[in-house]
């Protein structure tokens, strides 16, 4: 065991989390997005409509991340058309092209977890609202969505553990995030336990506080089966 | 289309082998999960303090650590380890082991830590009664265990054993990382030769559908088997 190694790793590793936050967080914002629209969609009577919703989540929950990434990453820069608007000043970047496919992925499981939150919802308190003549709206915004996200919080902290193990997947672009700084240790001292167990570590580490901070607000908001 | 005919001129038949090799090495990562979850979920749910702590250990890091980085660890890691072993006999060449063994044992350790997870939860949901009912008829161990609580429990466990079925199915992507040729890596090295990775990363996105597609009709089906006279 190299404890010196250990040591001497652990700040590169250490800013390394810093880029998989970024592409953590960022990716879960707009993939909230995206699935509370595809939610929505989903809810849609238009058949057409709910099928476009449904196809969509099933497309990117049935192929692997990987997959989606090299798609956008490598895929898209072929379409010469492409190259001519303003879009390829971000999808030349790594960056991101893994942010577009981590979101796109995401909203895909997000927009499940809310549909199935949305469908819990017990109709009394619709026709509640009905009946006391609240606009559709306001329904929507102050008494479905606020249930809505009570239910789907067990369900969406284990998407934020999926979501936090997939960043890694960035490094497959070139992206320095913690498990490509990991990879690129390993590849030069050949001692895979010794940075396994640092970066291993601060991966658990991130895990168990997104864990606990679910688990917080599961209780402040009082989560009911 | 040209680029999937079979034979010299297309990729078809590279890309066919490449797809029963990521069958072949999601069947081999799950039955070593299984291996897995025989070990660890009865020290999941041993009352002894120590040995629950080693079952608790193995899925709480494996399912908190991406993919990759366990990956790396095999497959660096791995021919290091029995090269070891081998100098320890007098051994000092260098071993190279194969990538698809390590590429099954990687991923049959992750997906041994989520069926791990799906056998507990089932085993602690069969009712208590069937237990006692068992041990009072007095049932010699083993046929109490594979007669009644097993059939049980893989009735139970089956609807969530499709969900690791896919999971795994889509992490065998990952060890295309170490050279194993499976789709993945085989559109990699067809997209590098043809310079047309949009058609053969969006052929390999199909190939994962149809997989996935047919192997959840497969597994429904085997569901509704099991759930005959529920």
């Amino acid at each position: 065991m190299d404890i010196e190694l250990m040591i001497n790793s652990f700040p590169k590793l250490l800013s390394a989390t810093l880029i998989t936050l970024k592409l953590l967080s960022v990716s879960l914002i707009l993939g909230l997005f995206i699935g509370l629209g595809f939610a929505i969609l989903r809810m849609n009577n238009n058949k057409l409509i709910n099928k476009f919703a449904y196809g969509y989540s099933y497309l990117f929950r049935g192929t692997p991340l990987l997959v989606q990434i090299f798609i956008i990453y490598f895929g898209l820069g072929q379409i010469e058309y492409l190259r001519t608007t303003f879009l390829w000043v971000v999808l030349k970047e790594p960056y991101w092209c893994a942010i577009i496919a981590f979101s796109l992925n995401t909203g895909a499981y997000t927009s499940e977890i809310l549909r199935s939150a949305f469908q819990t919802i017990k109709i009394g308190y619709l026709e509640a609202g009905r009946s006391l003549g609240i606009p559709k709206k306001i329904i929507f915004t102050k008494i479905q969505i606020p249930i809505a996200i009570k239910q789907s919080l067990p369900a969406y902290g284990n998407e934020i553990i999926l979501m936090l193990k997939g960043t890694s997947l960035a490094s497959t672009v070139t992206l320095m995030d913690l498990t490509g700084v990991a990879k690129y240790i390993i590849s030069t001292t050949f001692k895979p336990v010794e940075v396994f167990i640092v970066a291993g570590g601060i991966y658990l580490f991130m895990t168990f506080i997104v864990h606990n901070i679910i688990k917080y607000l599961e209780k402040k908001y009082g989560f009911q089966t | 289309m040209e680029l999937l005919y079979f034979g010299d001129k297309g990729w078809g038949d590279e890309l066919f082998f490449a797809t029963l090799m990521t069958i072949a090495v999601s069947i081999t990562a799950m039955i070593i999960g299984f291996l897995f979850a025989a070990i660890f979920t009865p020290l999941k749910l041993s009352s002894n303090k120590f040995l629950n702590t080693i079952g608790n250990a193995y899925t709480t890091v494996i399912r908190g650590v991406p993919e990759l980085l366990v990956i790396y660890l095999f497959f660096f890691g791995g021919s290091g380890a029995i090269m070891f072993v081998a100098s320890i006999f007098g051994y000092n060449d260098y071993i190279e082991i194969n990538a698809f063994l390590t590429g099954s044992f990687s991923i049959g350790i992750i997906s041994g830590a989520y069926s791990t997870e799906v056998f507990r939860g089932a085993l602690q949901s069969i009712d208590k009664g069937q237990f006692e009912a068992s041990k009072v008829l007095g049932f010699k161990k083993y046929v109490y265990f594979f007669k009644i609580i097993l059939p049980q429990m893989l009735r139970l466990a089956i609807p969530n054993l499709s969900n690791v079925w896919q999971i795994t199915l889509k992490d065998t992507s990952l060890i295309s990382v170490t050279g194993l040729v499976e789709i993945m890596r085989q559109s990699y090295i067809a997209a590098g030769s043809t310079r047309d990775p949009l058609f053969f990363y969006s052929f390999a996105a199909v190939l994962y559908l149809m997989l996935t597609f047919f192997s959840m009709q497969l597994l429904n089906r085997l569901e509704l088997k099991y759930n005959k006279g529920f």
